[in-house]
């Protein structure tokens, strides 16, 4: 088949719509290493300038942290560029079976494989370990790629409104005649930085006989007293049967993920989960740099003790120049605008003030919900988050948002 | 008998999908429930429990579809399809 006119401009008709619904997504050119200052380039074309990046993963500031550069290198010069294989053919190194093994003693399992993404564990692991006598019970907020991995597994489906633990205790009680009850849950929602009831969630669990999956990928690194996530936090280490994660963030931030957890649920991943099977093994260059991420977070609880100082700071600044924000304690920050294209003229605005921080609108989040997500990162120091403060306090006052509620924003602005 | 069925089912997915303390949210028996995104896809499977356990009838997976369930009316007519 020719790629006829009629299909170029059927296809360039969804990118039109796509652009007059105000939902189009332009890259932002990045001219320097990732960090708390980078150089960006945008609009595309312009002279690129020093911004402040309050909306990297990069929570632990470890993205370019010269350790991580150094054992990069080092893995580039020992074990070479790339595998030219699928795990299970010829590419596992030792630095690979290394990885698995200290995630396990970090994230508290009993074994962990390694995907190419967490995009990738997710995609793979309900297929790999539930059929169609079983039922898979998610939050109703979980991450996308947890959406994708359920729908391609065979088992039924079924929802809890998001933290509601009555309703997730309905569900299990509707659901007992089903071979396996897996719950499924982010550790911290990505959009509100919210975090799973997750006590709450092991015990419901245990009383109506039920397994849980938990996507800590925003969290491995940093929440719990010693950074080993949501299930360190609510001390529930050893109660959890599936941990995925992703080394994609906090953890370097370079690409990888995993499924950890139960050792035959793991092995059943290695066995059968098709992105493991189909896809080409870590490079050997992310895996030499992963391990000595590891290494450090669990030297030291030095850079995840700095993150939360830098997120409480902050998440107070907001607070008292009056802005809308979403209650938690994760460094993840949303400040509420709930207006479409005010999140986005904020977002404008600020960085012509020399701040990276985008707007979220639909369909990232539902219609009427639109924010600017801050993220915090540990390679912050106190003067950036203080240029940070000023610039939302000029844009706040110049759009006159501050000391207005949800209620106020949307009389004036629309949702 | 298909009041009693509408007033029933959209109790039912009052309960299933409008947070307690949403008020802005509009229910009614017209209502576009899962293209107007009140009913998430996933959750469907517990609606259809629900009516088949609540009218003892079994609705085949091929017709219990996005369409047959997009509104209160729409899936009272389904059900009564198979109460006869």
């Amino acid at each position: 088949m020719v790629y006829s006119a009629m299909a170029r401009e059927r296809f360039g008709s969804e990118i039109s719509a796509t652009r007059e619904a105000g939902l189009f997504k332009d890259e932002r050119f990045i001219h320097s290493a990732q960090g708390a200052e980078i150089e960006v380039e945008f609009p595309a074309g312009s002279p690129t300038r020093k911004v402040i990046n309050l909306c990297a993963n990069n929570y632990l500031g470890l993205s370019s942290h010269p350790d991580v550069i150094e054992a990069a290198h080092e893995g580039l010069d020992s074990r070479g560029y790339g595998m030219s294989s699928v795990r299970f053919i010829c590419g596992t190194q030792d630095i690979h079976r290394d990885l698995e093994e200290k995630l396990t003693a970090f994230l508290g399992t009993e074994d962990t494989v390694l995907f190419p993404s967490c995009m990738d564990a997710n995609a793979g692991v309900f297929e790999a370990i539930l059929g169609e006598e079983d039922v898979i019970i998610a939050d109703r907020l979980v991450h996308a790629s947890i959406i994708d991995g359920i729908r391609l597994s065979r088992a039924h489906q079924d929802s809890y409104k998001h933290s509601d633990m009555k309703h997730l205790e309905q569900k299990l009680e509707l659901h007992q005649d089903k071979r396996f009850r897996l719950i499924v849950t982010d550790g911290v929602f990505s959009m509100d930085g919210d975090l799973a009831k997750l006590d709450e969630i092991v015990e419901l669990a245990e009383r109506h006989d039920a397994m849980i999956m938990l996507d800590d990928s925003h969290a491995t690194g940093f929440i719990g007293r010693t950074g080993r996530g949501v299930h360190e936090h609510f001390g529930v280490v050893g109660r959890i049967d599936i941990v995925t994660t992703t080394l994609g963030k906090a953890m370097g931030g370079a690409s990888g993920g995993c499924v950890s957890g139960r050792r035959e649920l793991v092995e059943l991943c290695r066995q059968r989960a098709r992105p493991y099977l189909f896809s080409n093994a870590m490079p050997p260059v992310i895996v030499a740099a992963a391990n000595t991420v590891v290494d450090l977070i669990s030297r030291t609880t030095e850079r995840r003790d700095k993150l939360e100082r830098n997120a409480r700071y902050w998440r107070a600044g907001l607070t008292e120049i009056g802005l809308d924000l979403r209650p938690g304690e994760s460094p993840i920050v949303p400040v509420m605008l709930y207006n479409a294209k005010l999140a986005q003229d904020f977002s404008r605005d600020l960085f012509d003030e020399g701040i990276y921080a985008v707007g979220f609108f639909f369909p990232v989040v539902p219609k009427g919900q639109a924010r600017i997500r801050t993220q915090l990162s540990a390679a912050h120091e106190k003067e950036h988050l203080d240029l940070g403060l000023a610039a939302f306090r000029k844009v706040g006052e110049k759009h006159g948002v501050l000391g207005l509620g949800k209620k106020e924003i949307i009389a004036r602005f629309g949702d | 008998m298909a009041d009693e069925m509408r007033d029933t089912v959209l109790e039912y997915v009052r309960n299933e999908y409008v947070d307690e303390d949403d008020d802005e949210t509009e229910l009614d028996y017209d209502t576009p429930l899962i293209s107007g995104g009140i009913v998430d896809s996933f959750s469907m499977v517990s609606l259809k429990v629900f009516l088949e356990r609540k009218y003892s009838i079994q609705i085949p997976d091929a017709k219990a579809t996005p369409e047959a369930f997009d509104s209160v009316n729409k899936i009272v007519a389904l059900v009564r399809e198979y109460t006869g």
